[in-house]
């Protein structure tokens, strides 16, 4: 009987907090719908009543300001810059990453232990220690294009990818490996054809994370690249605070909703790989 | 084995060690030799000393020291209200009530969208809200405080609860299951089993956030861009003005960016040290 | 055995690596649509240089890349132009000048920024566009060389809305000094409602990317007067004689807007020009650079018309619009000997060819100092002829002094002190304070 009652209360306080749950998650998606609407505003009733439907034909803009700024910011080309700098860098940094953790944590001397520490090292220290000196370097190499950029993202982002390849690859059995090494297998071989599949998870999550940062990057593609031919997503939408001082605003709204649209959506789809994912690198964190 | 693969370090560890060098290792030796010179590009560069670090402090339009403080204070109070909010809904998500999924998406999406786009959108939605009060983001730096940290708040709550379901969901049900029946009420659960277990993951998150809080960039020039008068600049911010704001100053910019890095080095270790003191031993 | 072939593999993957980036760098990484890179390596000829212009002025940044490419289509000679966000061209130089392929043709914006840029300024004596130069007032000089050379002379005042202020009953010729302006301006404003505006003035934006209406241009007023009355064209230390007819137009405008003061930290540029174009203001603070925007807003010529900025200091009846330049092609001396040629053609084409001319004078719609552009390509608008009618009438054009301001960070002093002084969170010391000592530690910190 009492246990009835409990359960029957707990149904209820469950009920109760589905209801809570999804009034914070229309208040949580309230920004995006606020957004989206402002951008079929005319600009001039964005910042005076940002909460307005566009009610009327003062206030409805169409897709005008999805030209204008698509127009402003050339933001086709940049989608397509960022899609190409953020596939090149997760897979230079996956495979480069990959083997060196592998080698990292098979191979122990004072070298490989440095080196591991260097890595850990560099995931702490801010980005503003480096901005410059490494926007020269990047410069005086030829870093500075969408195709060699990959090496600049390898670089500054080899410590997260090493440490968390190195603390999976300690808790995979060496029993695999040593076997395939008694039947022959060179080191190249073993780390391509075992190790590679069992870690394949954690690829999948280093990977998300990876393209997360790279892909909303803002101030490194900024001072590394040479912008004059190459723009990324954030630095297409910071520019648009140009036209001789002032911000469009309404453009504004239409690109943030093109940029933010492709990654809802590929989230939707994606999204059991993307919360695994994530929460998988940051447990082993 | 250990002999076989040693042999082969070019092909495993070089690439990888390489683009270390050239993307972070130089630069960041460079860096630190530059912050004791004056220069304006990397090759005219003069050695003077701690001169650009005196210039640093002592500047008043600098604007380091409040930048400082300001930073420490969000990095602090964001660290707490984040977490507590995280953990909060990771609690309740647990349950398995009707809709989790769904809200679990929900809460984790603004985790995926950029500072940039974070900082525009939340700029005219605050701008908003506060124009009925007759006030806006930057009618001082706390309005431009709070505003940051309900925009990272959004950004991260979700990011956060993520990781702390996973926590909550590793702990053996035994353990709470013992607990009840030794006459436990829910609260003492929480507070006496989970939340000892739970070390781990709120390790992992005060870390995220309390690092992030201090390395915020983006969200921070997008949304106030300092305003008014740097006073709502945080400190990565702050360097990066100073470097590119102002011509003469790259040497204290990069002086300050020492600071930065020593700081947040220095945190982050005390930090992981006095929680993993915590940690359960497992 | 094993070791040389593990070395050989890695060597083979490295260069693999570089190889394949440098072979896709080779294959134009530029497709076609996505930059405004205008270069078409089959048609370039042997040997000549390359022309790259780091552009201060957004607003006509589409009609110099579209000059570009027709220039490249004629010649042949690969010629980018970019241009900088607002607020980032020092910083952009800064970065772009370092690099291999730097800028070969950058701007300045007067003395201050040749001060810093003079190094890189190559000497303009044997140009055709110092050849053309009308007068020498146009060209910035420094022992005998000629670094920099003016290419649009602007003008700005109070751009007001001819219909509103005949609806409100009256005309320009009512406003003659500050006195009246502000009769005006307080009359409207309290009868915003009959006439169905929202103020007088447009909002006084002051977000960052739009304060420099107010920090720069309006700040120039009291310098002008300070300078004129001590008889000097620059300074290391400002006195602030006129600074408080500085608060008063400030004053005046803050308090007859279309948004209480206490907003304008969140409004921009855009948004003022939004509410003029919307018939919601009468006045509002832009130059001639703001006609085409009005214009492809909606507005027409006959409703457009411009007035001096009065702020009460004495003679001001006097006083005309403010005009000057604060764009100066400088040549970077730097670049390779064939890319200063190509720079010093295309220059010379800009300014010379019907193509070039007509783009300036009726695209850009820039009033030029050269000589080549006499009839037929001289710009007019109703703004333009607005500054053209008070100078006829012999009125003093007020001169652009803020190229003499001496830093950015002063100009953003003064801004972040005017806005608080508007939200009610500083005091007016305060500006005065920022305007004067900052002056005088900013002079000190640029000229150690």
């Amino acid at each position: 009987m009492a246990k009835q009652k409990t359960a029957r209360k707990r149904r209820f306080s469950d009920h109760l907090l589905t209801l809570v749950f999804s009034v914070i998650s229309a208040v949580y998606l309230f920004p995006l719908f606020v957004m989206v609407m402002n951008s079929f505003k005319r600009k001039a009733f964005i910042s005076r009543a940002p909460f307005m439907l566009p009610r009327d034909s003062q206030m409805f803009a169409g897709l005008s300001n999805y030209r204008q700024g698509i127009e402003r910011t050339d933001f086709l080309s940049s989608f397509g810059w960022s899609l190409v700098i953020t596939l090149l860098s997760v897979g230079l940094i996956l495979l480069c990453t990959s083997m060196c953790a592998w080698y990292i944590s098979r191979v122990s001397n004072p070298a490989t232990r440095l080196i591991y520490l260097a890595f850990i090292f560099s995931m702490v220290v801010p980005f503003q220690m480096v901005m410059f000196t490494l926007s020269k370097v990047a410069n005086l190499l030829s870093l500075n294009t969408p195709w060699t950029i990959p090496i600049v993202y390898l670089g500054f982002g080899a410590g997260l990818a090493v440490f968390l390849f190195t603390g999976s690859m300690r808790s995979v059995p060496l029993a695999v490996e040593e076997a395939a090494m008694i039947d022959g297998c060179a080191p190249p071989s073993i780390f391509f054809h075992v190790v590679l599949p069992i870690l394949q998870p954690v690829y999948v999550s280093t990977g998300i994370l990876q393209a997360m940062w790279i892909w909303n990057d803002y101030l490194l593609p900024y001072l590394v690249l040479d912008m004059k031919r190459f723009k990324t997503i954030p630095i297409a939408v910071q520019y648009l605070k140009g036209g001789y001082g002032s911000v469009d605003m309404g453009a504004m709204m239409a690109i943030l909703t093109l940029a933010i649209l492709p990654i809802v959506l590929m989230y939707l789809f994606c999204q059991r790989y993307i919360v695994s994912g994530v929460m998988a690198g940051a447990v082993k964190g | 084995m250990e002999h076989a693969i040693k042999r082969y370090w070019p092909l495993f560890v070089l690439p990888t060690v390489l683009a270390f060098i050239v993307g972070f290792l130089l630069p960041f030796g460079m860096g630190l030799y530059l912050s004791f010179c004056r220069f304006t590009t990397v090759s005219d560069a003069t050695f003077t000393g701690f001169e650009n670090y005196i210039r640093a402090f002592s500047d008043p339009g600098s604007n380091f020291l409040h930048s400082m403080g300001y930073t420490a204070l969000f990095a602090l109070v964001s660290t707490v209200i984040i977490n507590l909010v995280g953990l909060t809904l990771a609690v309740c998500l647990v349950r398995g009530i009707r809709g989790s999924n769904l809200f679990r998406t929900v809460f984790f999406m603004p985790n995926l969208i950029g500072g940039i786009v974070l900082g525009w959108l939340w700029q005219v939605i605050l701008n908003g809200a506060l124009m009925r009060y007759g006030k806006t983001l930057v009618t001082n730096e706390w309005y431009g405080f709070a505003g940051l940290l309900i925009l990272m708040l959004w950004q991260q709550a979700g990011y956060m609860m993520i990781i702390y379901i996973s926590g909550l969901n590793a702990i053996p049900e035994e353990l709470t299951e013992a607990a009840s029946i030794d006459g436990a009420s829910g609260w003492q659960t929480f507070l006496r089993v989970k939340l000892p277990m739970l070390m781990p993951s709120i390790t992992i998150c005060t870390f995220l956030t309390l690092t992030g809080g201090f390395k915020l960039f983006d969200q921070n020039l997008a949304l106030t861009n300092g305003a008014p008068s740097s006073r709502s600049e945080l400190l990565a911010l702050n360097i990066f003005n100073t470097f590119y704001g102002r011509s003469g100053w790259e040497g204290a910019g990069q002086a300050k960016a020492v600071v930065f890095a020593l700081i947040v080095t220095g945190i982050a270790l005390l930090q992981l040290r006095l929680t993993r003191t915590k940690e359960v031993q497992q | 055995m094993k070791k040389i072939l593990a070395v050989a593999a890695a060597l083979a993957l490295i260069l693999g690596v570089i190889a394949i980036f440098a072979a896709r760098e080779e294959k134009a990484p530029t497709p076609p649509a996505t930059t405004n890179e205008n270069s078409t390596p089959g048609s370039k000829p042997q040997g000549a240089g390359t022309v790259y212009y780091l552009n201060f002025k957004p607003e006509q940044a589409r009609q110099w890349e579209e000059l570009a490419r027709i220039y490249t289509a004629e010649t042949g000679v690969p010629v980018t132009v970019r241009t900088a966000a607002s607020g980032t061209y020092e910083d952009t130089l800064r970065s772009e000048i370092e690099k291999p392929d730097a800028p070969t043709l950058f701007q300045v914006n007067g003395p201050v920024g040749l001060k810093t840029w003079k190094g890189f300024c190559l000497d303009l004596t044997d140009t055709a566009i110092y050849a053309n130069l009308k007068s020498d007032d146009f060209a910035l000089k420094e022992d005998g060389q000629v670094l920099a050379v003016a290419y649009v002379i602007e003008t700005y005042g109070l751009i007001y809305n001819k219909e509103l202020l005949h609806k409100a009953g009256y005309t320009a010729a009512d406003i003659t000094d500050f006195d009246s302006l502000k009769r005006i301006a307080e009359d409207i404003q309290a009868r915003r409602e009959e006439l169905g505006v929202l103020g007088a003035f447009t909002s006084a934006g002051m977000d960052s990317s739009s304060d420099w209406r107010f920090k720069t241009h309006l700040a120039n007023l009291p310098v002008y007067y300070e300078y004129k009355q001590d008889g000097i064209g620059m300074t290391e230390a400002i006195k602030g004689t006129y600074l408080d007819r500085y608060k008063a137009i400030w004053d005046l405008y803050i308090n007859n807007a279309t948004c209480p003061p206490s907003l304008i930290g969140a409004k921009t540029g855009d948004d003022a020009s939004s509410e003029f174009i919307l018939g919601e203001a009468v006045f509002y603070q832009n130059g001639t650079w703001a006609y085409d925007e009005l214009i492809s807003g909606g507005m027409r010529d006959e409703q457009l018309g411009m007035l001096p900025i009065y702020i009460g200091a004495e003679g001001e009846e006097n006083q005309g619009l403010c005009t000057g330049s604060e764009n100066y092609w400088c040549i970077n001396k730097r670049a390779s000997a064939e890319n200063i040629e190509a720079t010093k053609a295309f220059l010379e084409w800009v300014i010379t060819s019907d193509t070039g001319r007509d783009m300036l004078a009726n695209q850009m719609g820039f009033v030029t100092p050269f000589k080549t552009f006499d009839a037929g390509y001289t710009a007019s608008n109703a703004l333009l002829d607005d500054a053209a009618r008070y100078i006829a009438e012999g009125k003093e054009s007020v001169s652009w002094n803020f190229p003499t301001m001496p830093s950015d960070t002063w100009k953003d002093g003064v801004g972040a002190a005017l806005l608080e002084y508007a939200q009610g969170t500083g005091s007016w010391e305060n500006v005065r304070t920022v305007f004067v000592d900052g002056w005088a530690r900013e002079y000190g910190a640029a000229n150690p």
